[in-house]
């Protein structure tokens, strides 16, 4: 019997923004990544296009990170005592689409690096590799604000990805980003409202739409993922029917909300029932990843190599067209 | 929602006056003002009262696109003035307009199509004037759906206008014309629109602009998606963006009545 397929037809898409610039550009990248563009739910390659996969981005800390859970250390090896190899590692072994470098040692209690520092890892790993570059500060908005209008004069024209640009403190990045001609991340608290209106804040000071990715934050499996998923979901139905504010790449920090959560540290011996922790802690990432696919996430931001390239396979499968 | 900003109309004495003056600068003021406070097109209307009717219309197109590029609606019961007017247009245009007559739309629907614009059907015709009543609206608007299908011009080309008159005149048409809103969204699959001249449903009133916004929204609830409207007027335009909120349109933030100014057609 022939069945036929209802198909929704959606009067606009995402925006779409590159990260990145080549050498003819006004950087130094050897190539640039292009989110964006999409203009279906997610995957539905049978009611619209999906010009452009979503990718990840490996974090790379600039301090090694000794919190972080043993397993996730052991996968990333010696190269977790520089940034620069770290950063090298992501891009030539494991396949990462980019660096996401977080500048936590700015921070006066992780190790209180001076911006000439930081500013210098930020150049190193930008020597080291090929590929366009996040950079993140260490979350607090008084360091942040000097750093990264530093990180941000002393690269213009790279068109970083730069971070993080919040409801409460945005002014300072927003400008250096205009100014030098970088992207910038709006993060917003599981907020769609609050997620809207920093937009147009952002495009008031005169930054172009295609100059923002938006964090709208996510939690990590068991977590209040579903919560993420919502917004994220809401966020792309509202951006495909014609919400210009909304019609952003998403982008979320996967790994540091996965590698939260007690089922991806706890040991097998504490809780015989849950398996190798080492393989649940990878699992953990990757189904969290997975799940915000399906919401319409652009850029995962993520940490175990393992996790990465089991996300990678889920999105080589997904972005096979599934014309009915 | 499509405001349809109706302020270039020759009905106005300022308009009037410099369409005898052949002074551009207050057709282009309001162009301008209309633009620039969320008005997603332009009614040009030349008004009874030009010698030269074709020469206005096509004064006005050219002097209102010299200063904006919002798409522009041509206003006229003569339609080869419409027809040259489309053809000095830089972007599709809006009809505005044809009764269902099947004569008038066998005039109007083609030349539609032949330039790429969108018409306002009007659910009234000679023989039956405007219904009283919401069903007989409702055999209009299907007959220009069935027109529409017929020469080829697309459903959502297509702004039906079930019609509302002044209320202190015809204070029952009101409800019918809500009812045939709701209606019409029925009549296909996509649906037409719907437009309705909003500011007919105050004519000679006190209070005319808290009739307006109150209508406005009340005829949004019933599936209106554009009015012929005074975009200057901040409340009504206020309203509009209000209701497309409640209507969960249009997701909330608190700059919501700025974006709906802002985020005209483009």
């Amino acid at each position: 019997m022939p069945i036929q397929v209802l198909k929704d037809r959606n009067s606009s898409k995402v925006a779409v923004v590159t990260l990145g610039a080549t050498k003819e550009q006004g950087g130094t990248r050897s190539k640039t990544i292009t989110v964006g563009g999409t203009s279906c739910l997610p995957f539905l390659h049978f009611e619209g296009e999906t010009p452009n996969r979503p990718v990840i981005a490996m974090e790379v800390v600039d301090r090694v990170p000794t919190e972080w859970n043993e397993e996730l250390k052991k996968s990333i090896g010696t190269s977790i005592n520089s940034p620069v190899e770290w950063a090298k590692k992501c891009v030539d072994e494991w396949g990462a689409d980019f660096i996401f470098l977080k500048l936590q040692s700015a921070d006066p209690e992780m190790g209180n690096r001076s911006i000439e520092e930081c500013v210098e890892t930020v150049r190193e790993v930008l020597k080291a590799v090929e590929v366009p570059l996040a950079v993140v500060g260490c979350g607090i908005d008084e360091v942040d604000n000097k750093l990264m209008a530093a990180v941000a004069e002393n690269f213009a024209g790279e068109n970083l990805l730069l971070g993080l640009a919040a409801s409460a403190n945005y002014n300072t990045i927003v400008a250096a980003c205009m100014v030098h001609k970088h992207t910038v991340i709006a993060q917003s608290p599981l907020d769609i409202n609050i997620c809207k209106q920093l937009n147009i804040l952002i495009t008031e000071m005169g930054l172009p739409l295609n100059k923002i990715i938006i964090d709208p934050s996510i939690g990590g499996l068991g977590y209040g993922i579903e919560y993420a998923y919502s917004i994220q979901e809401r966020e792309r139905i509202g951006a495909l029917q014609g919400d210009k504010m909304l019609a952003l790449p998403i982008l979320g920090i996967i790994g540091f909300e996965a590698w939260k959560a007690k089922e991806a540290n706890v040991s097998e011996t504490e809780f015989p029932g849950w398996g190798d922790q080492a393989e649940r802690g990878i699992l953990w990432e990757a189904m969290t990843a997975s799940a915000l696919l399906q919401a319409g996430i652009d850029i995962l931001v993520m940490r175990h190599p393992e996790a990465v390239k089991l996300v990678k396979k889920n999105i080589d499968e997904l972005m096979v067209v599934n014309n009915i | 929602m499509e405001i349809i900003g109706e302020r270039i109309n020759g009905m106005f004495k300022d308009i009037r006056e410099a369409i005898i003056a052949q002074d551009k600068k207050p057709i282009q003021d309001w162009a301008i003002k209309q633009t620039e406070n969320g008005a997603t097109w332009l009614d040009i209307n030349t008004g009874a009262s030009a010698v030269d009717q074709m020469a206005t219309m096509l004064w006005l197109i050219n002097t209102v696109q010299e200063v904006v590029d919002t798409p522009l609606s041509i206003d006229s019961t003569n339609y080869d003035i419409i027809e040259e007017g489309l053809k000095l247009c830089k972007r599709p245009a809006l009809i505005n307009s044809c009764h269902a007559d099947r004569y008038k739309i066998e005039r109007v629907f083609p030349m539609a199509v032949k330039y790429n614009a969108k018409v306002i059907g009007l659910a009234m015709s000679e023989e039956s004037g405007i219904p009283k009543n919401a069903e007989n609206r409702v055999l209009l608007a299907a007959e220009l759906v069935a027109a529409a299908d017929e020469f080829g011009l697309p459903l959502e080309d297509l702004y039906i206008d079930p019609l509302i008159l002044p209320i202190n005149v015809a204070q029952d048409h009101a409800i019918e014309a809500m009812e045939t809103l709701r209606q019409i969204k029925f009549l296909s699959d996509p649906a037409p629109k719907t437009v309705v001249g909003l500011s007919n449903v105050s004519q000679r009133c006190a209070n005319r602009k808290l009739i307006n916004r109150t209508m406005i929204t009340m005829l949004m609830a019933c599936g209106l998606d554009a009015a012929i409207a005074d975009a200057n007027d901040d409340e009504l335009m206020d309203a509009a963006a209000t209701a497309r909120v409640i209507m969960n349109k249009e997701i909330y933030c608190d700059s919501y009545a700025d974006l709906f100014k802002a985020n005209k057609y483009k």
